[in-house]
């Protein structure tokens, strides 16, 4: 019998019958909600709080596309995704916009058929260790058991650090970080590695972080950023541009608590003037109304107040700015210009 | 003399397709038959459209680009420039691995748990009562990830062995390690080893265990021809000679000797840096699952044996016992042979249901052939539909395999009617 066959083709005709609706800004217009693909869980990047509402650094930017599209912040479905299911939930179409730290590389946004509007965390993995176990690099890890996300680059920089400093280590491959999280604190596994933020991240939530070291080394390259599909460029630039206009923001010294009072009398400052609508009709170039920028921004912040709020030096968290600082303070952060 | 003759011959007419009782039903399936084939090959020339729209045409080429992963539990050598295929084909190991483990101790557990229900013990009875109806009620990957955290919750890490004054200790004289990462058990080491026969240069397999096989499988066999020739002199004579101790004999004493030529001594694992080292690792990834999928399993088959059991006349007993048959003669003797017709179609199902069952083993990061193609290799590779389709195909032939042994088991032990 060809069942087998046939149902696999009939569910992968439905992925692709989906996958080529290419208006996504219509879609989510006409459908008043965005989807968005998040993580499981990682607090400060994307977790559900006390009430359920999710909050963190990633849900931020859905809610100021949100915010920009549709006027509602809170007009954002979130779909929780996994290392593995991700890829095919964008894909098919399930989600919009994925936005769960997911590194920026080649064969994904070429092989994959994703586009990659920006880069929102520039990040790179690393190893958490406990204290008590007494190492300080992750050379010495020579015969360890190290927990990782299945599914992700993390897997390969792994293979890649193991074989180029010549030593072994056994891997224990993990669908979530909550399972990664009760293995390592297990003793299960004698380290867990992804990206250092999610390490951070996961530190955080231990009973006491300071048992627990953050190995020197980095030893990936990681540029998290949103990504929508291949092929629909009107929809990707009106992510890209969300993610710009809340960087610019800062750059400009805009922030959610000045907002109202440089709408209602502009600067003498046209960047500013035309990334809030009151100069030009960017707006209207991206088929949204003209103060599109000014509620993004008010949805949470500009990028450094999210970053302050979600994951900055005075959260449970503690990352500090590094390579996320804007351009002008030593950073990579730089939005293309407003004009 | 008569004249038979015909009765008149309707020339064929179309309309009779539709009319004709005769014709109808087969017009009606043929036509059924070609919509069915045409909704097929819309869906396919649909699905390879738009994948070639995307730009992602149906291609296998990935399979045999380095696959750059790391696997944990590897039967066969791999390494991480190693291909795709050659992942696969480790996954595939590790599905039939915990398969056959699987189906072997579900298979025991099960037997026994079904006979033990009927007994008339009645605390015995109800314990195996509640065994099967607990664990045939709660979801698989509940058992499975549940078995899994209790691995890793209540054993002691490898650090606890380490020490003067350590908190847990290796069992049988240091030759045992329960710890939370698996299981560390001695593993079989021969000093004047045989070496290695490699098989179309894909893979190694140990002489020393296919030199084991041998001398086992003409013990055995041996054995069987002394129980033959005491079957021809009890039939002839009404004695039967004592052949255990020669059966026993035949069986053991080449493969000592066998053991002994080869220098069997056995590996103990010993801590050394962060984990133990030597003997053999069952992960415990590899135990929550085989263990879950077993009794899981085995609730099933219990149930089935029951029933064969129950299916069986009660004057079958009846008789066997007027004939002087002692209790577990009549069951071993009597009763399963008879029951086993019965029991076999069922236990089928539940084979194939285990083995299916075992793609859940990602739940608990046991890398099977869901695990590697159907998990890394699809994710690194975004080629979805491929890995999708070949990992169908491939448990379509493992199920069917599993049906085509089976079902010659199940003619063999199948009454023989007269």
């Amino acid at each position: 019998m060809k069942n087998p066959v046939f149902l696999g083709a009939l569910t992968v005709a439905s992925l692709v019958a989906g996958a080529a609706a290419a208006a996504t800004l219509d879609d989510v217009k006409s459908r008043g909600k965005l989807n968005c693909g998040t993580n499981t869980g990682l607090v400060g990047f994307a977790a559900p709080d006390a009430n359920g509402d999710w909050q963190g650094f990633d849900v931020a930017l859905c809610r100021a596309v949100a915010a920009a599209v549709l006027g509602d912040q809170s007009a954002v479905e979130f779909v929780p995704t996994t290392g593995k299911t991700r890829f095919t939930a964008l894909a098919s179409g399930e989600i919009d916009i994925l936005a769960r730290n997911t590194t920026w590389t080649f064969s994904r946004d070429v092989d994959l058929k994703f586009t990659f509007v920006g880069v929102n965390y520039y990040d790179g993995q690393g190893f958490i260790v406990p204290k008590s176990l007494g190492v300080s690099s992750a050379k010495e890890l020579d015969g360890a058991t190290v927990c990782i996300q299945t599914g992700t680059t993390t897997e390969l920089n792994l293979a890649d650090f193991f074989r180029v400093n010549n030593i072994s280590y056994e891997p224990v491959p993990i669908e979530t970080s909550a399972e990664a999280q009760q293995q390592y604190l297990a003793g299960a596994c004698d380290a867990y590695t992804t990206d250092a933020s999610g390490l951070a991240a996961t530190r955080a939530t231990f009973e006491d972080p300071t048992a627990h070291v953050i190995l020197p080394e980095i030893i990936s390259k990681e540029p998290l950023g949103p990504l929508v599909r291949h092929g629909d460029d009107d929809w990707a630039d009106v992510v890209r541009w969300t993610l710009n206009a809340l960087i610019a923001a800062e750059e400009y010294g805009v922030t959610s608590a000045n907002i109202d009072e440089l709408v209602a009398n502009p600067t003498s400052n046209p960047e500013i003037n035309r990334l809030l609508g009151t100069e030009g009709d960017l707006g209207a170039m991206l088929g949204l109304p003209a103060d599109w920028a000014v509620k993004a921004i008010k949805a949470g912040g500009n990028y450094g107040e999210l970053f302050e709020k979600y994951i900055g030096q005075s959260t449970p968290i503690g990352l500090a700015r590094g390579l996320n600082a804007q351009w002008t303070e030593g950073g990579l952060l730089y939005a293309p210009p407003f004009r | 003399m008569t004249t038979l003759t015909d009765p008149p011959k309707d020339s064929f007419r179309l309309g009779m397709l539709i009319y004709d009782t005769r014709y109808r039903a087969l017009t009606i399936q043929v036509v059924a038959l070609f919509a069915f084939m045409l909704l097929a090959a819309w869906l396919i020339n649909n699905t390879v459209q738009n994948l070639a729209s995307l730009g992602k045409p149906i291609d296998f080429g990935f399979l045999s680009t380095a696959a750059q992963y790391d696997i944990n539990q590897t039967l066969i050598a791999y390494d991480n420039q190693d291909s795709h295929l050659r992942a696969s084909a480790v996954g595939l190991l590790n599905t039939l691995l915990v398969a056959v483990m699987g189906c072997a101790l579900a298979t025991v557990v099960g037997v026994l748990v079904g006979i033990l229900r009927l007994s008339r013990n009645w605390l015995v009875a109800r314990i195996m009562t509640v065994y099967v109806e607990l664990f045939r009620n709660v979801p698989v990957l509940l058992w499975i990830v549940f078995a899994m955290a209790i691995l890793i919750e209540s054993l002691p890490a490898p650090r606890d062995f380490r020490g003067e004054d350590a908190p847990a200790a290796m069992l049988f004289g240091d030759s045992v390690a329960l710890t939370n990462r698996g299981f560390y058990v001695p593993e079989p080491l021969f000093a004047r080893t045989l070496g290695d026969l490699p098989v179309f240069g894909a893979f190694d397999i140990s002489l020393d265990f296919l030199a084991i096989l041998a001398v086992l499988g003409a013990g055995l066999f041996a054995s069987g021809l002394i129980r033959t020739r005491a079957d021809r002199i009890q039939n002839a004579t009404g004695i039967r000679p004592t052949t255990w101790y020669l059966r026993l004999g035949v069986v053991l004493l080449p493969l000592i000797a066998l053991l002994v030529a080869l220098g069997f001594h056995l590996g103990y694992p010993e801590l050394r840096g962060f984990n133990f080292q030597g003997g053999i690792h069952m992960r415990n990834s590899l135990i929550a699952l085989w263990l879950a999928l077993s009794f899981y399993t085995a609730a099933f088959i219990a149930e089935a044996v029951r029933g064969g059991i129950l299916a069986i006349s009660k004057g079958q007993t009846e008789a066997a016992a007027a004939l002087g048959l002692r209790p577990g003669r009549i069951m071993s003797l009597v009763i399963l042979p008879q029951a086993m017709r019965v029991i076999i179609p069922p236990l089928i199902s539940q084979y194939l249901n285990l083995t299916k069952n075992s793609s859940l083993a990602i739940a608990v990061g046991y890398m099977d052939i869901t695990g590697t193609l159907g998990g890394i290799t699809m994710n690194q590779t975004g080629r979805e539909l491929e890995c999708v389709l070949l990992l169908m195909l491939i448990y379509l032939v493992i199920s069917l395999l599993i049906s085509a042994v089976m079902n010659w088991y199940n003619t063999r032990v199948k009454l023989v009617e007269r």
